[in-house]
């Protein structure tokens, strides 16, 4: 079943929940809703799945309006950010309800309990359906609400945050498991997460909203290398951000061209750069590059996460190093920017936390290391 | 894995405290306050729930037990009690229906006057039980504008049976209601969402989700309406006539008795009310020990 969402608003007192979206999702597609909370993605899943009506705009079922079509007839499996499994009911009744609530084709009891088994052996809960749903652990849980989803053979599957609460662990071992099934069952897949991690590994598409408007659709490959807004590269990985000036397609920072880059057909003005720790490599052999001072280091795996400051604002840039290069707080180091994007000023980024660069400058400081003359 | 983390280990024997130190809650406080406040709740108890209750059957039985049975046989006291159940078995079933709408609207959907009905559902408690009453006189009373037409038609509402049931369903109509919201509102509608999800109709989720996750909100709803239903004074008393034998419910003829100066009849009937409220608490306390552990698993999820 294909899905194409047409031009959606949708408001709730005051706030716009969804800005005008539109999105096509092939038939077969696993496709993740991305996105900070109050993004709209749930709305947006929400709408689809005919829980929310649009205030405008139309959603289309293999190119059918859906608008007239009750909840009940669309075919939709959604399973719940908690599950909201029926907590009177035994698994299995659990997993039969969509079942027996059918008028039209219901199946006889025994073959309801044969669909029953079949769906616990595809999520690996044979021997519990007897339990009530207090009796299960989350990942448990999980399974069981995403096998009563899948006993009605829906046409479209909806998962909202469908790992958000479990730990980090059972989450990595569900992810894979629910791409298993996936290809096995085919179904087209929407999923909302605010796990960047969580949809670049699992979805084949990645959907990064926020404030109600879809910011890019692409593959997670083209989210990771080419995102769109400056808003899609801050919040997808880790990211710096400096302002720099652009002046004849040439983008400089202190009056100091950075070769490298490529600002496209950005007008000359004030433009902000945005760098991946990747991005940026230090300089030993005392070529040149832009002087920074060690304001932090930590260790993060194999490589050292160094933060520096540099520039007349003490921008701050964070970059990876080889953990077995020494560096210390207040060392000077001489780094070079072999990549980043840059995107006109007043583009907004996600601000996670803000790694202050004092606008009021420290220029006596800035004067005594004698950067100014450099 | 394990086994490295076993051999590391010292054995549980020598790990654990040699001496045994004594067993404390980590929280609260040493055992004289805690004496002193049992204490206190235990008097209190007993001077103003059990010595009553115990008075009630003390003196219903003052004068014998022929006495007391001749009280109970007697003809207007049975006519009360059947006036009673009548009254009980159409008020609660009604209130049920009132209440679970009542609660259901509110707490699943979201319209403008939801506040304005939280208050409404709530006069009942705020006014008094006589007001209540007087309101009803004022409603259907002979100078009233439905008056001449009930008459004309020969209804009769006030000093009759449809007006003690009017009353006692308008005095016990929060008590369902006001049971169920706050658990309906707790519940969300995320369970009812998954069933027409799964393709279930409006009434299927209604009697399979939405009813069993309140049930025992509703039980005790039930049987909160029931007693005072049964115990109903002020407003039955203003709109009943005190017609004895024909519009005095159990609690108005106790009055009657006792005003008759017939004080050990008064109190074998008030034994008879009491008993009837023991017999709901006892109903409700097997119900919850018959399903304690479905009762724990489902405050537990």
């Amino acid at each position: 079943m294909e899905v194409r969402v047409e031009n959606v608003f949708k408001r709730y007192v005051g706030l716009a929940a969804l800005d005008d979206v539109s999105l096509e999702v092939g038939s077969g597609e696993l496709v993740a809703l991305l996105g900070p909370s109050g993004s709209g993605k749930t709305t947006l899943l929400r709408t689809i799945a005919g829980l929310e009506l649009p205030d405008s705009g139309t959603i289309y079922f293999d190119g059918k309006d859906a608008a007239g079509w009750r909840i009940q007839n669309r075919g939709v499996g959604f399973v719940f950010q908690h599950y909201a499994l029926f907590k009177h009911m035994r698994v299995m009744d659990n997993i039969a309800y969509g079942l027996r609530a059918r008028r039209k084709n219901k199946p006889k009891e025994a073959e309801i309990k044969r669909r029953v088994m079949e769906l616990l052996e595809l999520v690996q809960l044979q021997g519990l359906e007897k339990r009530f749903p207090s009796q299960l652990s989350g990942g448990q849980r999980q399974r069981v609400a995403l096998a009563r989803a899948l006993a009605i053979e829906p046409s479209v599957l909806l998962l909202d945050e469908p790992f958000g609460a479990l730990d980090a662990r059972v989450r990595k071992d569900l992810r894979r498991w629910l791409r298993e099934i996936h290809e096995r069952t085919g179904h087209t897949t929407l999923f909302v997460t605010h796990d960047q991690e969580e949809a670049l590994e699992l979805a084949d598409r990645v959907v990064v909203m926020n404030k109600g408007k879809i910011e890019q659709s692409a593959t997670p490959d083209e989210i990771y290398d080419t995102p769109a807004t400056p808003f899609v590269f801050s919040f997808i990985g880790e990211s710096s951000v400096i302002p720099v000036n652009v002046e004849n397609g040439r983008a400089t920072l202190d009056e100091r061209p950075l070769n490298e880059l490529n600002v496209g057909q950005l007008p000359d003005g004030p433009a902000m750069l945005y760098l991946r720790p990747e991005d940026v490599t230090l300089v030993t052999d005392g070529g040149v590059g832009i002087p920074g001072l060690v304001v932090s280091t930590r260790r993060i795996g194999g490589m050292r996460r160094v933060t520096i400051e540099c520039g007349l604002a003490r921008h701050r840039i964070e970059f990876d190093t080889l953990a077995d290069i020494p560096t210390a707080n207040s060392q000077r180091l001489i780094i070079s920017i072999t990549g980043g994007r840059v995107y006109a000023a007043g583009g907004e980024g996600y601000v996670t936390e803000r790694l202050a660069s004092s606008p009021t400058a420290d220029f006596k400081w800035a004067r005594a290391e004698g950067w100014e003359d450099r | 894995m394990s086994e490295v983390a076993s051999s590391t280990a010292p054995p549980a024997s020598l790990s654990a405290p040699a001496k045994k130190t004594r067993l404390r809650t980590v929280i609260g406080e040493g055992p004289i306050t805690r004496w002193i406040l049992g204490g206190i709740a235990i008097v209190f108890l007993a001077l103003m729930l059990i010595a009553p209750l115990l008075v009630v059957f003390v003196e219903a039985f003052s004068r014998g037990i022929g006495v007391y049975f001749q009280a109970l046989a007697m003809p207007d006291t049975m006519a009360a009690l059947q006036l009673t159940l009548l009254v009980a078995v159409i008020a609660v079933p009604a209130n049920l229906v009132f209440g679970v709408a009542c609660a259901w609207l509110i707490a699943k959907f979201d319209f403008k006057f939801k506040s304005f009905l939280l208050t409404l559902i709530d006069l009942p408690f705020a006014v008094s039980p006589v007001v209540s009453g007087l309101v009803f006189v004022l409603l259907f009373g002979a100078n009233s504008a439905l008056g001449p037409w009930l008459e004309e038609n020969n209804i009769r509402i006030l000093f009759a049976v449809p007006g003690i049931v009017i009353a006692t369903i308008f005095i016990t109509f929060p008590f369902i209601a006001r049971e169920l919201i706050p658990l309906m509102q707790q519940q969300g509608t995320s369970e009812e969402e998954a069933s027409v999800s799964l393709g279930a109709s409006g009434w299927r989720t209604f009697f399979l989700v939405t009813l069993p996750n309140v049930k025992w909100g509703l039980l005790y709803g039930v049987l909160l309406c029931n007693a005072r239903a049964m115990g109903e004074f002020g407003a039955v008393s203003v709109v009943s006539g005190h017609i004895r034998g024909v519009t005095n419910t159990l609690p108005l003829h106790i009055q009657i008795l006792y005003d008759d100066n017939k004080a050990a009849a008064a109190f074998a009937v008030a034994s008879l009310l009491a008993a009837l409220a023991l017999v709901t608490l006892a109903v409700k306390s097997v119900l919850e020990a018959r399903f304690a552990g479905e009762l724990a698993a489902q405050r537990r999820h």
